[in-house]
Parts: C-alpha cells; sequence; structure tokens
C-alpha cells in the first residue's frame, strides 16, 4: 500500500558532509552562563554529521524545564512538547515514523516525576528511542524546588528544612523498567558525551542515558565530586567494556565482588592484583544492576559510562513484522471489503 | 396448529438471561437475520458492568434489545413485546419494561427454588396471577434439549448452553424470519467443533418447530419490508462505525492511519478492532496511559498520519492538556469521546450527554475547536469521518461526541463505496523556499505542513506561543493576541464549510425540538407522533456543535419556543441561550438510560397547551 508519504519522503539520498555548525540553528540559546545543558548541546551538534543522516530525518523531542529548550537548539526537525510527555510523543511519531532518528531531550522533574510513567514504559516496549535525561537534581525552570533525584536533606525553596524524600536512581529505574541500554554521562566530559551519543545512535531501541548536568543557579556544585580535576579520580569509576574497574588517581584502586556486594579494594597493599577486581561487560545485564546500584553508596565510586548495551528487538520493528506477515498472510488489502464486513446483504 | 397473522409496524423483543447464557450472541443473531430480511432493526445491548455476577442473580441479568419494523424504528423501542426471560431474575427486573400484552418467553428450568430465592420470588410468579397482564409462553428448555439430544455423544455441558439457541428458534418463527442467517453463522464459527455445531443447530430447529407447533403460540408476526434504497447493506454498532470512518478516511486522504489508545468503557471496542487490522497496514499503540494515547498520537500526526485517540468521559479529561498542545502547535488530531454517565466513574456502562460542556470549553487558554455530535450507530460513521476531513482541512484537532447507547447499539448501514466519500485531500508543503511554519492558507487559515523527512523545511514546534507566520518562539503580547484570534477565525470559518441545519417538519411554527448526539431516534419519533396529530412542530438536529451551521440563529428565530432534549441538565441548552441570546426550554434526563419517544412526547404536549 503506497501512501502519500513515500511519495514525498525521499527513500535513497545522499548524505552532505555536515559540519556542527550546521546543525547550529538561528538563535538565541537562552541559558544561564556556565549552565551544564550547554555541555550537551555541544556535543550533539558535533556527533550529528556522524549520524551519517541527512538533517530532516533527525527530531529533537522536548519536555518542560531548563533542558526542554534544547529541542529549538538544533536544527533539525523538533518538537517543544509539554511537561512530562515528549517520551509518549516520541512513541507515536517513532512508530508512525521509523525511518527518523528520534533524540529526547528531558529532565529530572520531566522524566522522572511527571513523565515517569511514560519513560517506564518506553523502556519496557524498547521503542528506538535515544533518551538525554538532563539530571540536575532540581526542578530549575520553575526556580528551584527539590526533584525526584534531590538527595535526602537537600536544601531547596520546597525543602528549606531539607528534603525528607529518598531520590530515585535514574539508571536503576531505567534496568528494572528493562531498558536494554543504559548509559551515565557528564557534562564537563565532552569527548566521553560524543562518544556515548554516538553508541546510543547505534543502539537499535530504547537507549536510556543520564547525564549529570550542573545546575549553576539553584544547585551549583552538585556533582563537583565527580567532575572536578584531583577529586573526581577517586570518586568516579569510568566503565569500559572489557576492561578492569579500575579507578583513582595512580588507578590504584579496583572494585571487587564480595559474594553480591560490591567493594573497594586497594592494588597497592598486595592483598589483591588487577586480576581479583570485576572487568566490565555491557552485555551482563547482572552486572549492569550491581554498577547502577553503587549510586548513592558513600564509600564507592560513582559509575560513569555505558552499563548494558544489549539488543533485542525494538517495538517499531515488530509493529512492522507483524504488518508485513499479515499482508504475507492475506494479500493486498481490500479496504471496500473491510467496511462491508463479512455479514452483509444487498437490497 | 392453525396460527393467526399479526400484522405490525414494529415491535420490541428482548433477550434477557444470565450473563453467561449468550444473549448478546442470540440478540445478534435475531437482528442480523431481521436486518438482512429487509426489515429495520435497531439494538441496543444492555449488561452489567460485572464481568460474570454471580449467576441467577438481580444485577447478574444480561440483556439484549432488538427493535424492528417496516419504516425507520430509529430507537431500541420504548416498551418490550416480546420478553425472552431465561431465569427468574431475567424476568423481574424487565417487569417495568414489558408492553400490557406483552409475550414472555420463560424458560421454566431458570425458574427452579434457588432461582427463584436468587430473585427474590416466594411463588414462582410463572404460575401465579402476578402476570396475569403478559402472555406467558413457559418452555422447560434445559428439558428439550436434553430430550433431543439425548443418546448422542455431546457433553452434557455443551447441551446445556444450547438453551439461547433454542430460544432464537422460537423467536424466529414467532416473527417469521428463516433460519438460514444463524445457520450459516453457527457453521462458521464453529467449523471445527462438529459436537458444538450439533447441538446448536439442532437446538435452534427444534425452538423453531417447538414454535410451530405450540398452542401456547397462536400467531405469527408479520413486519412488511422497509423498503430500502438498493445497495449493499450490514448491521454497525457505533464504536464499528467509527473505526471504518478512520479507515476510510486515511484510504481517502492518503495518509497512514495511527491510533493511540488506553482501554476505556464504553469506548474499548474501538481500539480493539482497529487492533486487529495490521494486515491493512494499520499501526496503533495500546498506551500506557489516557495521556499517553493522546500524546503519541500527536507524535505520529506530527510524523505525516492521520492519527486519532478515542476515550470516554473521565479519559477526556486526562487528555485535555495535550488537546491544548495539539491547538497550539495545530496539529490534525481527531478525538473520540464515546461518553458515559459521570462524573467520575458514574455509570460506566451506561449512556450520558453530560460532555458536552467539556468537550467544548475543557482547556487551559483560549483554545477553541470544532465539535461533532453523532446522532445513530451508523451516523457514527459519518460523523466520524467529518472529524477527520475538518481536523486535516484546518490544521486543528477534532472532538467527536458519541455515547455509550450508539457506540455498542447497532442498526442497518448502508455500505458506501470508499471512492464515493466526500474527497480529503492533503497537500504537504514542498517548496523549501516559501516554507513557514505559521504561514497559513487565506482561505481556511490552515498553516503549512511539512513533515519531518520533508528536505530543508527543517523546523520547531511546540506549545510555547509562536511568532506569526515565522513560528519562532516569541513573548511578544500583540503577537499572542494576534495568535490567540487567528486560531478562533480558522475554527469560527468552518460554519461556512458545514451544510445548514436541516429542519425535519415547516420551517417554522410553535416549537422547534433542537436535539444532538444520540437523542435523534427518540426525537424523531416523538416529533412523528405529534406531526401525525397534527401539531405545528418541527425537529432540527445537529451534528456541527462547534462552529454551529450559520443559519442556525435565524432559523430558531422562526419558533415561539424551542424544545433541547439531552441526556444532562441542560449543556446545550446554556449554549444556545449564551450564543444566540434567547429563551430556551430544556427536558433533562440523567438515569443512565435514553430517552423514550413517549417523554419527549409528553414535555412537547406540556409545552403546547
Ligand atoms: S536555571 Fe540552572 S538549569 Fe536552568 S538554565 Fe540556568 S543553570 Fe541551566
Amino acid at each position: 500500500m503506497k501512501t502519500l508519504l513515500d511519495e514525498i519522503l525521499q527513500t535513497t539520498q545522499s548524505v552532505p558532509a555536515y559540519e556542527a555548525k550546521d546543525f547550529k540553528p538561528d538563535v538565541d540559546v537562552r541559558w544561564c552562563a556556565g549552565c551544564g545543558a550547554f555541555s550537551v548541546l555541544s556535543p550533539v551538534q558535533r556527533f550529528l554529521p556522524n549520524l551519517n543522516l541527512p538533517k530532516e530525518k533527525i527530531v529533537f523531542i522536548s519536555g518542560i524545564g531548563c533542558s526542554g529548550r534544547f529541542s529549538y537548539y538544533v536544527d533539525t526537525y523538533g518538537f517543544h512538547s509539554i511537561h512530562g510527555r515528549p517520551i509518549a510523543i516520541a512513541t507515536g511519531l517513532k512508530i508512525a515514523r521509523p525511518d527518523l532518528s528520534v533524540w529526547i531531550a528531558t529532565g529530572d522533574g520531566d522524566c522522572m516525576s511527571i513523565g515517569g510513567n511514560h519513560m517506564i514504559h518506553a523502556a519496557r516496549r524498547n521503542t528506538d528511542l535515544n533518551i538525554m535525561l538532563f539530571n540536575n537534581e532540581v526542578y530549575s525552570l520553575t526556580k528551584g524546588q527539590a526533584s525526584p533525584t534531590s538527595h535526602p536533606g537537600q536544601i531547596t525553596k520546597s525543602s528549606p528544612l531539607g528534603s525528607l524524600e529518598d531520590a530515585f536512581n535514574p539508571a536503576s529505574l531505567a534496568l528494572g523498567s528493562g531498558a536494554p541500554f543504559v548509559a551515565r554521562g557528564i557534562d564537563k566530559d565532552r569527548q566521553m558525551m560524543q562518544d556515548l551519543f554516538e553508541k546510543a545512535a547505534k543502539h537499535k531501541g530504547f537507549a536510556f542515558m543520564e547525564i549529570y548536568t550542573n545546575c549553576v543557579i539553584f544547585n551549583d556544585g552538585a556533582f563537583e565530586e565527580y567532575t572536578r580535576k584531583g577529586i573526581r579520580e577517586d570518586h568516579t569509576l569510568m566503565l569500559e567494556h572489557g576492561k578492569p574497574m579500575l579507578f583513582g588517581k595512580e588507578m590504584d584502586k579496583g572494585v571487587r565482588l564480595d559474594g553480591y556486594t560490591p567493594v573497594v579494594v586497594n592494588l597497592r597493599d598486595g592483598e589483591y592484583s588487577e586480576n581479583d577486581v570485576l572487568v566490565h561487560n555491557e552485555k551482563d545485564s547482572t552486572l549492569a544492576f550491581i554498577l547502577a546500584n553503587m549510586t548513592y553508596h558513600e564509600s564507592l565510586p560513582r559509575p560513569i559510562g555505558v552499563f548494558l548495551d544489549l539488543e533485542r528487538p525494538s517495538y517499531e520493528s515488530r509493529v512492522e513484522a507483524q504488518i508485513n506477515a499479515e499482508i504475507e498472510k492475506y494479500g493486498e488489502p481490500d479496504f471496500d471489503g473491510l467496511l462491508k464486513g463479512k455479514s452483509f446483504w444487498t437490497v | 396448529m392453525p396460527k393467526f397473522i399479526r400484522t405490525v409496524e414494529d415491535a420490541t423483543i428482548r433477550f434477557a438471561g444470565d450473563s453467561g447464557d449468550g444473549m448478546q450472541l442470540v440478540g445478534t443473531q435475531f437482528s442480523e437475520t431481521a436486518a438482512s430480511t429487509g426489515i429495520d432493526v435497531n439494538t441496543f445491548p444492555d449488561y452489567p458492568s460485572e464481568i460474570r455476577a454471580p449467576e441467577g442473580t438481580l444485577y447478574g441479568v444480561s440483556a439484549f434489545q432488538v427493535h424492528v419494523g417496516s419504516k425507520k424504528v430509529n430507537t431500541h423501542g420504548d416498551v418490550v413485546d416480546v420478553l425472552v426471560a431465561m431465569n427468574a431474575s431475567s424476568l423481574k427486573v424487565n417487569i417495568p419494561r414489558l408492553a400490557d400484552k406483552c409475550i414472555i418467553i420463560a424458560d421454566m428450568s431458570g425458574f427452579d427454588t434457588r432461582n427463584l430465592k436468587l430473585a427474590g420470588y416466594e411463588d414462582n410468579p410463572l404460575k401465579s396471577q402476578d402476570l396475569s397482564n403478559f402472555k406467558v409462553v413457559a418452555v422447560d428448555i434445559e428439558q428439550e434439549v436434553k430430550k433431543l439430544l439425548k443418546g448422542s455423544n455431546i457433553a452434557p455441558k455443551v447441551i446445556k448452553k444450547t438453551r439461547n439457541f433454542f430460544a432464537l428458534g422460537l423467536t424466529l418463527w414467532l416473527f417469521d424470519r428463516s433460519q438460514e442467517h444463524a445457520l450459516r453463522w453457527l457453521s462458521r464459527r464453529f467449523a471445527n467443533e462438529a459436537d458444538i455445531l450439533e447441538a446448536n443447530t439442532r437446538a435452534l430447529q427444534a425452538g423453531y418447530d417447538y414454535a410451530q407447533n405450540s398452542s401456547l403460540l397462536d400467531f405469527q408476526y408479520k413486519i412488511e419490508h422497509i423498503g430500502l434504497e438498493k445497495g449493499t447493506y450490514r448491521n454497525i454498532s457505533g464504536n464499528e462505525a467509527v473505526a471504518l470512518a478512520l479507515v476510510a478516511a486515511s484510504q481517502k486522504s492518503r495518509l497512514p492511519l495511527f491510533l493511540g489508545s488506553y482501554p476505556i468503557t464504553p469506548a474499548t471496542d474501538i481500539l480493539q478492532y482497529i487492533s486487529a487490522l495490521k494486515r491493512y497496514g494499520i499501526k496503533h499503540l495500546q498506551a500506557e496511559d489516557e495521556i499517553a494515547g493522546i500524546c503519541s498520537a500527536i507524535g505520529a500526526a506530527y510524523g505525516g498520519n492521520l492519527a486519532f485517540t478515542t476515550t470516554s468521559g473521565p479519559g477526556l479529561s486526562l487528555k485535555i492538556e495535550a488537546i491544548g498542545l495539539a491547538v497550539m502547535t495545530e496539529l490534525p488530531l481527531v478525538i473520540i469521546n464515546v461518553q458515559r454517565a459521570g462524573p467520575s466513574t458514574g455509570l460506566p456502562t451506561k449512556p450520558e450527554q453530560s460532555d458536552l460542556l467539556q468537550a467544548m470549553y475543557g482547556r487551559h487558554g483560549e483554545a477553541p475547536l470544532p465539535v461533532i455530535a453523532a446522532r445513530s450507530a451508523a451516523d457514527c460513521f459519518d460523523s466520524a469521518y467529518e472529524g477527520a476531513r475538518l481536523a486535516l482541512k484546518y490544521m486543528t484537532p477534532v472532538i467527536v461526541l458519541t455515547d455509550g447507547y450508539i457506540a455498542q447499539g447497532s442498526e442497518p448501514w448502508k455500505v458506501p463505496l470508499i471512492a464515493e466519500l466526500p474527497d480529503i485531500t492533503v497537500k504537504f508543503h514542498d517548496d523549501p523556499a516559501t516554507f513557514q511554519p505559521y504561514k497559513r492558507d487565506p482561505e481556511t487559515l490552515a498553516r503549512m505542513w511539512a513533515i519531518p523527512g520533508m528536505q530543508g523545511m527543517e523546523h520547531r514546534i511546540g506549545g510555547l506561543e509562536k511568532q506569526d507566520i515565522k513560528g519562532n518562539v516569541s513573548h511578544d503580547p500583540l503577537n499572542h493576541q494576534k495568535m490567540t484570534e487567528l486560531r478562533k477565525a480558522k475554527i469560527d470559518g468552518i460554519a461556512s464549510d458545514i451544510p445548514d441545519a436541516k429542519i425535519l417538519g415547516p420551517d417554522q411554527g410553535k416549537l422547534l425540538v433542537l436535539g444532538w448526539g444520540s437523542t435523534y431516534g427518540a426525537i424523531r419519533n416523538a416529533a412523528d407522533i405529534m406531526q401525525n396529530e397534527g401539531h405545528q412542530i418541527s425537529h432540527v438536529h445537529l451534528r456541527h456543535l462547534h462552529p454551529f451551521p450559520e443559519n442556525l440563529g435565524t432559523l430558531m428565530d422562526r419558533f415561539e419556543e424551542v424544545l433541547v432534549p439531552e441526556m444532562n441538565l441542560g449543556q446545550l441548552q446554556i449554549i444556545l441561550q449564551s450564543r444566540y441570546l434567547r429563551k430556551v426550554e430544556g427536558l433533562h434526563k440523567v438515569q443512565g438510560n435514553p430517552f423514550t419517544a413517549s417523554e419527549i412526547v409528553e414535555k412537547i404536549s406540556s409545552m403546547l397547551h
């Protein structure tokens, strides 16, 4: 069945040699100076030429929050939607138009609170969407209230005596919801971000990226432990597929499993060697849960990088397969016959 | 046994039994038989909201009512002329609906001590004087089918389940209808279950023969052919009609169809129907909630699909914020609201028309959109199709209102050929040099439409106010005023693209009965009765509720009084009074069931005197 879309959308076309500036629209970016979101925007614009897709095939969809403006700042197709719903809108778009590369800019309030239901079901369904969760652990556009990723005790305008809630751990939530690709990035590390986007783009299915983005106005320094040189080395564990989990300024500390519990071991005092340390495997979902679970543990480094990268058939590809199998079975559809149904009579 | 022939214009039969007795099934068989043999039909299923209520209880009664006639019957019938009661409870709850001299076909096996107790009867009503107003035909159907199938290898459980087909056989004879349709259905349905097929086939025939030979049934109904215009017909429910309308509109517009929906009574049938149409290339998403239902549809519309979402009252409330986004982004979207009695969970299986104000005004900000209402099961096709036409032509969300009555009720429908349906032409803007996302067609005020994948027209849309023509984010106060007024003007302008309201009856006079939606049948029949008695009354039934047809105001002015019967507390009444600054009388019913013609006749009579 050919539709109007088959006529107007060219299927084969060469991809122009883009540069990052081709993805910068002619509008002012209105984030505060120093906002972590800039550090996401620029690696996005730099990686898009490598996507090897004509830019009209790329869509950025955003929700509400400071991250919501993102869709105006990339010169592709864009849709700035409503609070909490970008994933739901993107789901419909991707099912309707599997030919598009669909990216979502969302925040900790947008994705983890008001839009939480869409996020978990999209993960379960495995629609091929690329989620960039700008996590700044605060509601910033509404000027500083506690968010679902704010930590217990955090002082905000809506928790002046300290937040009484425990924080969501987005990576664990995504894994628990069945997301096959789960990663954590950090705004200050632009090269790492660029690599991460490329990996997510290659992954056919739901790709969930939690990105620590510093809000200089309402929660400045929230991620300093993981970003400031001289401190971050002892507090972050940079995950690399197939590599032992080492960290520290001298790379002399490692993460080892004691039963199911990850513990830090010192490789200098001779008791443990590199051979005792966990080796990262992006294909191991059990390990991914253990790594995600390290989040918020004072004594453990914070894992950064790709936790899990598994492939399973995406939802929209299953839709297409079901349609094709049905057409194969029943042949070219007869729409007038459908209207008539099985029990009709003529006068 | 010699029989009389009783010629009638119309008659209503109600099949009632336990939820598990298969009453919906035989009711459907009866109505399809009636329709395909040339008489008019209007049906309504009436079942409890519990899935399988305890057997034999009063609240577990499931019924299916069929109104047949030699002219357009319009409603499922005010009173019942023939009741099939499979047990004591189904008799008891239906007594208030019965016409004088109603024939009660009762299965005695459902009137044993246990069943009588569950129904709260002390004595068997079939044997008392209580039913002396009616004509009771008591048959022990269970015994009859057991006798019939004795000696066969068919399991007793299967035999017991054929009681409904025995009852169907009885009623087919009573209305002088052939068994052919039911036999064909049985052989299709049970092609691979020989014993069930045999048991039901024989039970059907036995019921038919029983009636023919019974001394209790001394007459047969005769109903003349309705004399329909030539064509292909089928029975259709409102929910099926909605689904098919969107399929047809997608063919006509040549856009792929997408449904985003979440299950909710009484709209779920549409989702189920569409989900079985993959072989027609149709996509749907059973979303995680009502909001994702509409949002996924908005996403699909953004991608160039004909997108729709289906829901009922509480679900519409959840979708409201997203409707605002569709208004702001000016994307085509059809929202089907199958109304039910509210507020909150209300009476979820019962119809009401109480979402009109929600459909009209239930939004944040100034967000007008077209509102359309279907008047009957078959009219759901034309209304939903019109919804799709307007959505695509004017780049706007459209709300189409139906309700549980016409959504689940059915009537014969003359099946159109897709090629003959009104034109729906979509044109995407294909010239990057002149593309501006909010540049408008001077005639319709619809904005230009370019979709992802179209080269050179990359642009951003969203919920923030947009600069006129260019579509950049704009906080300019004057621009907001201008855009707000433009969005309103676009919807108001649709008035010139819809037909004038059509008057049924004299075009001026004492009283105009003005209706919308599923009250059509009852109002039509009431108006017929009054007009036949020589009263100066007329009937107008609105499909377009926003904007109204251009002639509506002047048309109302030609009548001394206007009466609006609605299944709410006066919602259209309020709108008409504020819009046309004139007094409008209301007739309000919120009892979870539709108006009867006599209720409307009574009100009209009181107004005329
Ligand atoms: S308020 Fe915070 S998150 Fe928002 S733009 Fe400013 S720095 Fe960025």
